[in-house]
């Protein structure tokens, strides 16, 4: 649910990162602060644990620019991924207006990706939202490393209504805003 | 999808303003801010160069869902205060209708007593204000055929545009 503000002539849109443990959503946020010019990003908050795994969520709030007189700004969530915080997971996918899964491209968290997926949606549907409705971005990350399932195998099984992908390399940046501008290009669209 | 955008125009964002500035001064707080329960910063009064607002909405917004989570799960419709004392300041979080939190924040010029009075009778005026906000977009969407939405005419080249520099 976008809040757009004629007071303030803003436009403000909320993307959440989805996904499994340890599969980069944090390192993708963490990518966009760094490369962010300081006058268009708001300071970067991690709620996470003492061994630094999310606990509750990141958020990271962007302004892009100028569209028709507005300001359209975008804040960017993530959730924490391990199993047993589905309740904060629920909580943050509430008013979203885009939704970014990012998949861990590893063999070994094939399965891990599935049930994160069908999470998702379930979750979604919690909120009254739904996967075929909602903008939706998917991101193969960590394609550098050696023990990764095939593009066109993770495509087949993660992917869900033909979404726009991206393979990335979230730790050195690679795929990060073009996944960001992909999902936030549909948000956008969906205001007209 | 589950709720329509929430939109707020110049005449309702000056009268929540007013009604936050009223409270504000009458409960001898420092700050008062009004966000959305998705975390968006809908307007504030006092100080406000001093505090991270984006932060601060979005903070609020993430402990008051999961206070609401907690109340569920003991079988409570909602906890519809919150207080956190510290050594200088306090906040008092409280929930105003559907989609409205006030946060407030004061110090010891300030009673709890005098803040919670207050904050009774703003948040039945903000309710009100925001009744007329759901109301004015109800309208919008059941006149659809002659309202055009401002950002009909963003064309792909507009977005395209908007991402060049980041």
């Amino acid at each position: 649910m976008a809040f757009i503000n004629h007071a303030a002539k803003e436009i403000n849109c909320k993307i959440v990162y989805y996904g499994p443990g340890l599969c980069g959503k944090t390192t993708n946020l963490q990518y966009i602060y760094t490369k962010t010019a300081e006058e268009r990003k708001g300071k970067m908050i991690s709620l996470a644990t003492e061994t630094d795994r999310t606990l509750y969520f990141d958020f990271l709030p962007i302004d892009i620019g100028t569209i028709h007189g507005f300001k359209v700004k975008f804040q960017l969530y993530t959730v924490p991924g391990q199993v047993f915080y589905n309740a904060s997971r629920k909580l943050i996918l509430k008013g979203a207006d885009g939704v970014i899964f990012v998949a861990d491209s590893q063999e070994e968290r094939f399965e891990a990706n599935i049930e994160s997926l069908e999470n998702l949606q379930e979750n979604l549907i919690e909120n009254n939202l739904s996967l075929d409705l909602i903008p939706y971005v998917l991101q193969l990350n960590k394609r550098d490393l050696p023990n990764v399932v095939p593009v066109e195998e993770l495509i087949q099984e993660l992917r869900y209504k033909g979404e726009p992908y991206f393979e990335a390399v979230a730790i050195q940046g690679l795929g990060v805003f073009e996944t960001f501008k992909a999902c936030a290009k549909q948000v956008l669209q969906t205001l007209r | 999808m589950a709720l329509p955008d929430f939109v707020m125009y110049e005449e309702e964002y000056n009268k929540l303003k007013e009604v936050i500035e009223r409270l504000k001064e009458e409960s001898g707080s420092k700050i008062v801010f009004l966000v959305d329960k998705n975390g968006q910063q809908i307007a504030g009064a006092g100080e406000l160069g001093n505090i991270d607002a984006t932060s601060l909405a979005s903070l609020t917004a993430g402990n008051v869902a999961a206070t609401d989570g907690l109340a569920k799960l003991i079988g409570e419709k909602e906890f519809s205060l919150l207080f956190h004392e510290g050594e200088r300041d306090n906040l008092h979080i409280s929930i105003v209708g559907k989609r409205g939190i006030l946060v407030v924040i004061f110090d010891n010029k300030a009673t709890l007593g005098l803040v919670r009075l207050r904050v009774k009778k703003a948040s039945q005026e903000l309710e009100k204000i925001f009744d007329l906000i759901d109301e004015k977009a109800k309208k919008q969407v059941g006149d659809s055929e002659n309202f055009e939405s401002p950002f009909a005419e963003i064309t792909e080249d507009d977005i395209d545009k908007l991402f060049g520099d980041i």
